[in-house]
């Protein structure tokens, strides 16, 4: 047994540099694995396809012939529309906010699985936060305003630590008095898409994201809109009392009811409810373009290619139809947006279905229309003008299902 | 077999080099067509007091390389033959050998020794060969001593070679009884008690339990320090080994004792002969090791779950301690900086101080200043020198409060110093000081720089001028300028140094040409150096780096140009070209970064791959480490065009994977297959097939070096997003190997810490590979390929979680791996995830982790789970 070496290093740097490099190549190495994981997390699980009638619905001025690529719409997903720029983000964004529909009667079990809020009024849209700007689009896919925010990605600040893969979408309402965004849902948040999220957690994730990032606070150079969320009600006695009722910073317009358990879904849904009246809001009667109400409920209905006028909803309810000969005077084609006036013989209906509209033309919607009315916006204008749908029937509603629920119990003890 | 062994085995050392290969043949033949004859024939010749020593001596060895080996899988299958040898054969080999420990003949005995440990290496683990211990030890009274001697070193080889659980502790009694009874002074034999104070030396490891008995202890620590009185020079040698392990392993028995080590270790350090004196002065060192390391884990902060606590010896001595070592510096030996393997007083008593002054701080300043100032300026230069480097010693460990004065103070002088001083030496000890000072007093976090602008032209003036001068000195001026340029390292756009960014480049390159550049490593430095400017440059001279490559590229091309090179010739310009390219890598990882550099330089990579190209071609069996390295960077830098070298590449890429020999190479190759991955994406497909092939190969090995699995594990991740559902045909074969792997890491009970290092680090490498198997096959309608692998990942998340050992990490790998599963499989993840045991538990765990990257990947994990359940 020889004796042991104990030579130490000797006016010696720890480290060789050649060690360093292996170290410096293997951190640059796992720190891009871990980019490229990250980035296929953020590719958003469930595609949110263009659905086929996405071109038939364009107007004129976009239109575009279905191409081979169709296919390939389909898959686009979340990320690449955050990216999207142009007349592309425009016919995208104009297919993808959810669209409550309106409240023609109280659904079951409002109490227990709905929330309310007090909605803003103002413009609805879609603020998307990507690649160091904030761009917010209208329901229509035009553009609103382009803008630095403090939302994940909204700004080209040097001290952004985010990376280029994120990005946020969220569902506003833009309120011109005080140049606020106020978020009602979240569609997207830092590259992790919400879309096949409930309610309930899209709504906590909302609330515990959003002033983490500074969106919140009031405007400065970086961030030139403020952005504030809408306190949201469980829908019992005290929270629809309190959105009908309490003060909020905002111009009322209506309330705003959401299922706890429904994803977010772009279009028409029934799971998202608006209802007003003219405690809550300005605008109960749609107005015409003088801001007058008119004396006569006025409808926008989609001239489908068989004469048939159809509301914007899937699947269509159809509420009568053009002949031929007054198509082809009047030089409309299909897909047209028609304006109508209901005449006196009003809506008619059997078994709940509508059986016959009167109807009266009045021509040709203006461009930036994109959307026909919706079957539940139509009964709900038209209710409101002849037998309303009042707040003391929700709070009915509500105090019907606590009784049914404490009658259970009773039958149990008995 | 009538074979004349002895003649073989003679023949076989002889000078003449065809009698010496004939006979190695047949030894070989030998062993081949029968090895248990083969293995009695040799340990009876072993045995045979009739035989010559030569041959006895080479049958012995033969025998304990028929046993053992360096290579793991060779030495697997050496343990399992011999395991499966008949019992008679080797009940017979071990009594020849027991038996020529009687031998007369020392060599005899001892390469007995030696072999009887191999085996008991291979038997005792397997409860094989009970009776050796007690036999080795019963009757050892009555033996002549050359027996006894014999008898004490087989012990101290055995206990080498087995771990303590080996061997009982009634047993261990006996042994440590015998062996310091070896070693007390009574003991007449010399040659007896030096095998006993060695012995001891292995033993120590099994002493746990005499060392916890207070009188035991006592036993051991007198005899032990008896024996560093002896008044022969091995023993002192050999019982100061036994204190220096005795000081680590039982650090915190040590307080009773202190006093005396001190004492007679002070008054080897002075008086004994160096071999003696070296090791005292490492007694200490290794006491400071153990308080570094103890006061870097608990940060002085003790409390009653603190293992060990610090005993603060080194504090307590000080005051006699300081001196003793100041003294040793003055003990240097004249070209100590040119020999590479020279280790003396002064350069031992200098490291200890270095490690004294890290356990202190502050406390040492005081008592070193004095020396310094009282010598810095003395004729005799040894004085200077020792000066220096005491004052290079406390740079490491005081506070800058403390420090920044002084060198103020210093820094002018020092830089006088390496300009003027007539010794060699000394510049050697100053430059070293000065890289010292910019190293531990330099950089953006020193709240009051010592480098201003006012001396910064100075310094770089000096340091460049010194290195025109002797090697060693020139080599050290690199390594300062190495530290003062890394202190510049985050400064943004702009550098102190880009005025001088020209000057120091031409100088680092007229460096490497100098005709001496191969002493003292003075080549490697100036590039190493190169490395570290270019590494932190700026903006401003993005221009300057770019004519770099063009210079670095020419140098590479001459080193190709070179025909028919001796082997000598062909080992420089190896090392030349990892040089070279070590350096490109780093230039092209710089340019690399921003997207108007990159355009510059892709100009050059055509021409850089054909260099790279070249390089590898040199070489027949193996590829260059650095030059892979290379790639890596230059693939990230081209992103999906990487794929145009790729028929050239490919075959060095399959080579590199295939050395298992070269574990590093293997190693950076597998990480190089990551980085194509990610530049090509799916355009690496084509090579999937060879490659997936190479690695699952490389996995099933049990010659490559285990720390190569993980990073191949990772890889299958890396493969796997970059091809997505192509993957299908890979899983059958890679979806098996993880589990297995994943059963292997699950529990760790009973591991070391190392071991439980390597276990998080293979985790660490199956959860990687499944996120980027699981993330591949997003949004593909195959997904419904992995849900038979599910459950199994759950398991494994299950009971890595119970475990209750894994790093941060692994715990952020592990709950991403949950999100993936999750978010790929959806509500088919969903209810597994539900039935899971602890998936809740871990998420929430994850959840109110402080460590935020392991909160964040937890909030995106409940983010997947909650959509997959909700579906």
């Amino acid at each position: 047994m020889a004796p042991h070496d104990l030579r130490r290093p000797f006016k010696r740097a720890a480290i060789s540099d050649q060690q360093r490099r292996r170290e410096l190549t293997l951190q640059r190495q796992s720190q891009h694995r871990r980019d490229a994981q990250h980035q296929a997390r953020c590719l958003a699980n469930s595609i949110l396809s263009l659905q086929n009638d996405a071109v038939a619905d364009i107007e004129p001025e976009f239109e575009i012939e279905p191409q081979p690529e169709e296919e390939h719409a389909r898959d686009f997903d979340v990320r690449q529309a955050a990216r999207l720029r142009g007349p592309e983000a425009r016919l995208w964004f104009a297919k993808q906010l959810m669209l409550p529909e309106w409240m023609i009667d109280v659904p079951d079990r409002l109490s227990v699985d709905w929330y309310v809020c007090a909605r803003p009024a103002g413009k609805r849209c879609f603020v998307v936060s990507s690649n160091g700007t904030t761009v917010s689009r209208l329901r229509n896919g035009s553009q609103l305003h382009r803008f630095p925010s403090a939302l994940p990605n909204g700004a080209k600040t040097n001290n952004s630590s985010r990376s280029g893969q994120s990005y946020c979408i969220l569902d506003c309402i833009f309120h011109e008095p005080d140049q606020t965004y106020y978020v009602i849902d979240m569609v997207c948040w830092a590259g992790m898409s919400l879309y096949e999220c409930t309610a309930e957690f899209r709504f906590f994730w909302l609330n515990s994201k959003l002033a983490e990032t500074g969106a919140c606070n009031d405007p400065s150079p970086y961030h030139r809109y403020s952005f504030k969320t809408v306190v949201v009600y469980n829908c019992d006695q005290e929270g629809l009392r309190a959105a009908y009722t309490g003060p909020v910073p905002y111009l009322k317009d209506g309330l705003l009811f959401s299922n706890k358990h429904a994803h977010y879904q772009s279009g028409n849904t029934p799971l998202v409810l608006v209802w007003k009246d003219e405690n809550c809001s300005q605008y109960v009667l749609d107005t015409d373009s003088k801001g007058q109400v008119p004396d006569q409920q006025q409808v926008v209905l989609e001239l489908l290619d068989d004469g048939r006028l159809a509301t914007s909803d899937d699947p269509t309810v159809i509420f009568g139809c053009l002949d031929r000969d007054f198509i082809q005077k009047t030089g409309l084609v299909g897909s047209n947006l028609l304006r109508f006036a209901i005449n006196e013989g009003g809506l008619c209906f059997a078994d709940g279905k509508l059986e016959r509209a009167d109807l009266h033309y009045l021509g040709k919607t203006n461009r930036a229309r994109t959307f026909a009315d919706s079957y539940s916006k139509i009964m709900f204008q038209y209710t409101a003008r002849y037998s309303p749908l009042r707040i003391e029937h929700l709070f009915a509603s509500i105090n019907s299902t606590n009784v049914q629920e404490n009658s259970t119990d009773a039958d149990m003890a008995g | 077999m009538a074979m004349e062994v002895t003649q073989v085995l003679l023949s076989a050392q002889s000078v003449d080099s065809t009698v010496r290969k004939h006979a190695e043949e047949t030894l070989k033949q030998f062993q081949e067509q029968n090895l248990p004859v083969f293995l009695l024939s040799l340990s009876a010749e072993l045995a045979s007091e009739e035989k010559p020593v030569d041959s006895r001596r080479l049958a012995g060895l033969i025998l304990k390389n028929a046993l053992d080996a360096k290579e793991q899988h060779r030495k697997y299958e050496l343990v399992q033959r011999w395991l499966s040898l008949d019992v008679a054969v080797k009940s017979q080999i071990r009594a020849y050998l027991l038996q020529t420990l009687s031998s007369t003949v020392s060599d005899a005995r001892s390469t007995a020794s030696q072999v009887i440990a191999k085996v008991a290496g291979i038997e005792l683990p397997q409860k094989q060969w009970p009776e050796l211990i007690g036999s080795l030890l019963s009757n050892v009274h009555q033996v002549p001593p050359h027996v006894k001697q014999a008898t004490l070193e087989t012990l101290g080889y055995i206990c080498e070679e087995v771990s303590p659980d080996v061997i009982e502790q009634d047993q261990v009694n006996k042994i440590l009884t015998l062996v310091v009874q070896g070693m007390n002074a009574n003991e007449a034999n010399i040659d007896v008690r030096l095998a006993a104070t060695r012995a001891l030396y292995n033993a120590l490891g099994f002493a746990q339990a005499n060392f916890s008995n207070d009188m035991e202890r006592d036993y051991i620590m007198r005899v032990v320090c008896e024996a560093t009185l002896s008044p022969e020079v091995k023993i002192r040698q050999a019982s100061y080994e036994c204190l220096v392990s005795i000081g680590s392993t039982y650090y915190e028995k040590l307080a009773p004792y202190i006093q005396d080590i001190f004492n007679i270790t002070s008054k080897a350090v002075r008086e004994d002969e160096e071999q003696v004196a070296l090791q005292a002065i490492e007694f200490w060192s290794s006491i400071c090791d153990e308080e570094i390391d103890i006061l870097e884990e608990y940060g002085g902060d003790f409390t009653a779950d603190s293992d060990v606590p610090c005993y603060y010896f080194i504090k307590q001595a000080l005051p006699a301690l300081v001196p003793l070592l100041l003294e040793t510096l003055l003990k240097q030996e004249e070209d100590q900086d040119q020999d590479e393997g020279a280790w003396n007083l002064a350069m031992a008593g200098g490291t200890c101080l270095g490690l004294v002054v890290r356990t202190v701080g502050d406390d040492i300043v005081p008592l070193v200043m004095p020396f310094i100032e009282e010598n810095l300026s003395k004729e005799d230069w040894r004085r200077r020198e020792a000066a220096t480097y005491a004052f290079g010693s406390i740079l490491e460990g005081p506070s800058p409060d403390k420090l920044t004065p002084i060198v103020n103070v210093a820094l002018n002088f020092m830089l006088t110093a390496l300009t003027k001083d007539p010794s060699s030496h000394v510049k050697d000890t100053t430059a070293w000081t000065l890289g010292r000072i910019f190293e531990f007093l330099h950089g953006s976090a020193v709240e009051n720089p010592i480098i201003t602008p006012s001396n910064c032209q100075q310094i770089v003036t000096v340091l460049l001028e010194s290195m025109k001068d002797a090697p060693n000195v020139a080599e050290k001026a690199c390594g300062a300028l190495y530290f003062l340029t890394q202190g510049y390292e985050d400064l943004g756009s702009t550098s102190p140094l880009t005025p001088y960014f020209q000057d120091i480049v031409q100088c680092l390159l007229n460096v490497t040409h100098r005709e001496d550049a191969a002493e003292s490593r003075l080549r490697s430095s100036a590039y190493e150096t190169l490395n570290e400017v270019v590494r932190c440059s700026t903006e401003e001279t993005a221009r300057l780096v770019l004519e770099l490559v063009q210079v670095i590229m020419q140098e590479l091309h001459k080193t190709l140009e070179a025909q028919k090179l001796s082997s000598d010739e062909r080992e420089k310009q190896n090392e030349l070209q990892g040089l070279l390219c070590g350096c490109l890598q780093v230039i092209i990882q710089k340019l690399g970064v921003s997207e108007a550099t990159k355009f510059a330089f892709m100009q050059y990579a055509d021409q850089i791959m054909s260099l790279l190209l070249g390089v590898f071609a040199c070489r027949s069996a193996t590829v260059h480490e650095e030059a892979m390295l290379s790639i890596g960077a230059l693939a990230y830098a081209t992103g999906p065009n990487f794929a145009k070298y790729m028929p050239d590449f490919y075959k060095y890429l399959e080579m590199g994977l295939q050395n298992f020999e070269e574990y590093q190479v293997c190693s950076v190759t597998v990480g190089i297959v990551g980085d194509i991955c990610r530049a090509l994406e799916d355009k690496i497909l084509p090579y999937c097939d060879g490659i997936m092939t190479q690695l699952l190969k490389d996995l099933s090995s049990n010659q490559l070096h285990r720390s190569v699995k993980p990073p191949i594990f990772s890889c299958f991740g890396d493969i796997a997003l970059a091809i997505g559902e192509n993957f299908e045909k890979y899983l059958m074969y890679a979806m098996p190997m993880l589990q297995s792997a994943a059963e292997l890491s699950a529990h760790t009970s009973g591991a070391d810490d190392e071991m439980i290092e390597y276990t998080n680090l293979l985790r660490n490498g199956i959860l990687e590979a499944y996120s980027g198997i699981f993330q591949g096959f997003k949004n593909s309608p195959k997904t419904q390929l992995l849900i038979p692998y599910a459950p199994h990942a759950l398991q494994f998340l299950d009971s890595i979680y119970m475990e209750k050992d894994m790093d941060d990490i692994v715990m952020k790998t592990a709950i991403e791996v949950l999100g993936d599963l999750a978010d790929t499989l959806g509500s088919n993840a969903g209810s597994l995830i539900q039935q899971s045991m602890s998936c809740k538990d871990f998420l929430n765990e994850c959840l109110s982790s402080e460590d935020h990257l392991i909160k964040e990947s937890a909030e995106w994990a409940r983010l997947a789970i909650s959509r997959a359940i909700s579906v």
